[in-house]
């Protein structure tokens, strides 16, 4: 499957926004933990992920701080604030909106995921 | 990790910094990114090698990241431009061709200058004409440079036609002698929704936005800058002339100073717009220098102000001169701080520079609510035009600065967003202006000068 590239932008904020809200993180593990909560679908690039965290430090909704890794390397930390927290919370009623919508309109066609018309 | 692996890193890592778009801090960060990525993969069974190669094809290809990089960092759209790599088709309107058109409508700035002259109207003569217009004559062909170069769409476009020929009446609407104060100030007003018109035609569809609003303000911070040293150029051109006139026996003042100061000028006001998108790092990496040398120049001028003020005993009793000095000092200090803004590097933590700012808006602050008071007590012998308006004048900067200075403090506590915050508070003033210029312009003159 391939997901256009319009629907990987709007919901990167909302992806990297949730999982810093399961715990604080770094670019590598964020991208990896993209992957894994996607099975795969969502494949990021750095260079879609990097520019999105510096917007969101920007905007006030992450923190960045420079930690070391494991092996002693430096590492940048982003963590959620407070902004962030209820930025995330609007996202989330945002798509439950438009998934609600989207759900009822095929069910209403009778449409299954399998894309079996009945 | 083995050194081959460094080496291939440093190698690696000095490509990418050669990218202007994406800095030291971002390289840092990509990094460590790409050495946890070799590591996964040298777990998984790959050699250094292998994995060296995998991990960077995986990061993408340099110029795609620093695509991105300048996107989100540069504040600047033509970064994106020359990055290298596949370069956009760059048209007719933004390569450097493009300097016939300017000379085009730099030599149609020029004339527009000299028209009402040619129909009677001279420099000398006609001082209450050119009070009024001087502005709008000579912005008319950089506004129309502009809605050329950016092509802001028809309904933009419409609005500011309508909107300059709406200014040429309004300026015009009111008898006032010569030595009416309210001529004065429509002076000095005219010119500020003259710059806001000029900004509408530069923005755009992004006229609403922070970024597009910002982009003018930088704009107009690197277009003074060279208009500043067109200035130079030209009156040592003009010291030259006057020097081989007199030499030769020939009589140049009149040409100097009818026609190669106003068309000049007029002709300068175009070729610097089309110069700061032209030449864009020229200018571009002088601002940030500029604003550092200035900023803590005025800051220390402030205080002197302040201590002369507080010094003289009265501090409610000013000379009426020092007040509209005051007012001036209070525009510089705004100035500094959008231009600051626009020099400020992206993802730039609090620093040294930023308390100097704020101890520049503490102190302006101090001097506005000095000027306040000097112009209540003033007041209190009843309104008259030009009270009125220095109060309004101040009544703005005082809202500006006050609520700068918080987020300024803001900023420096590390409270995410507040650059962001700055930026979107002082872009919301732009249009207060504007309609403040028109209140002075329009409304004031009725209620007090034509009495």
């Amino acid at each position: 499957m391939d997901i256009p590239k319009d629907l990987v932008a709007a919901s990167a904020a909302p992806l990297v926004l949730s999982i810093l809200a399961e715990q604080d993180s770094y670019g590598y593990a964020i991208i990896k933990r993209v992957a894994e909560l996607s099975d795969g679908e969502l494949a990021w690039t750095e260079g879609l992920l990097y520019p999105l965290l510096h917007r969101l430090e920007r905007q006030g909704h992450v923190v960045s701080e420079w930690g070391a890794s494991d092996t002693g390397r430096r590492r940048k930390y982003y963590r959620l604030t407070a902004d962030g927290r209820a930025a995330l919370t609007e996202h989330q009623t945002q798509w439950r909106a438009v998934a609600q919508a989207l759900e009822a309109s095929w069910k209403s066609m009778a449409i299954g995921p399998a894309g079996a018309l009945a | 990790m083995s050194e081959t692996l460094d080496t291939q890193i440093d190698l690696w890592r000095a490509h990418m910094e050669r990218r202007t778009a994406v800095s030291g801090a971002d390289v840092d960060e990509l990094e460590d990114h790409l050495r946890g990525h070799i590591e996964s993969l040298t777990t998984a069974g790959l050699s250094d090698d292998e994995a060296f190669l995998v991990a960077v094809k995986r990061l993408g290809s340099q110029d795609d990241i620093a695509r991105e990089f300048a996107r989100e960092n540069s504040k600047r759209l033509w970064k994106q431009l020359v990055l290298g790599g596949a370069p956009e088709p760059t048209s007719r309107r933004t390569g450097l061709g493009s300097w016939v058109t300017a000379i085009v409508f730099a030599v149609i700035g020029a004339a527009i200058v000299k028209v009402p002259s040619l129909l009677g109207a001279s420099f000398e003569d006609s001082f209450i004409f050119y009070a009024r217009n001087l502005s709008l004559l000579g912005f008319a062909a950089l506004i129309a440079y502009l809605l050329w170069r950016y092509r802001p769409g028809r309904m933009l476009t419409l609005a500011t036609g309508v909107g300059f020929v709406t200014l040429a009446v309004l300026a015009n609407m009111y008898p006032f002698a010569e030595d009416n104060h309210a001529l004065v100030m429509t002076a000095i007003h005219v010119p500020i929704v003259t710059w806001l018109l000029a900004g509408l035609a530069y923005t755009g569809t992004r006229w609403r936005h922070v970024d597009g609003r910002m982009d003018f303000v930088r704009f107009t911070g690197e277009w003074v800058i060279y208009l500043v040293l067109f200035q130079v150029g030209g009156m040592v051109l003009f010291g030259l002339i006057a020097a081989v006139g007199a030499a030769a026996g020939l009589d140049v003042g009149t040409f100097l100073a009818e026609w190669l100061i106003p068309c000049g000028a007029a002709g300068a006001v175009v070729i610097a717009a089309w110069l700061v998108e032209a030449k864009q790092s020229v200018v571009e990496n002088m601002a940030p220098v500029l604003a550092r040398v200035f900023t803590p120049l005025f800051a220390a001028t402030f205080v002197v102000l302040l201590i002369a003020v507080l010094a003289s005993g009265d501090a409610t009793a000013l000379d009426r001169d020092l007040l509209i000095a005051f007012n001036a000092v209070l525009v510089v200090a705004i100035g500094l701080i959008l231009y600051n803004l626009t020099a400020r590097g992206d993802g730039e933590g609090p620093g040294w520079f930023d308390w100097l700012q704020l101890a520049l808006v503490g102190g302006a602050l101090a001097l506005d609510v000095v000027a306040l008071t000097n112009i209540l007590t003033r007041i209190a012998d009843g309104w008259t035009f030009n009270r009125t308006v220095i109060l309004g004048a101040n009544v703005i900067l005082l809202v500006n600065l006050a609520v700068s200075a918080w987020l300024l403090a803001r900023l420096i506590r590390r409270r995410g967003g507040a650059v962001l915050a700055l930026e979107r508070w002082q872009a919301a003033l732009l249009p207060a202006y504007g309609v403040w210029a028109l209140v002075v312009i329009v409304v004031l003159p009725p209620v007090f000068a034509l009495t």
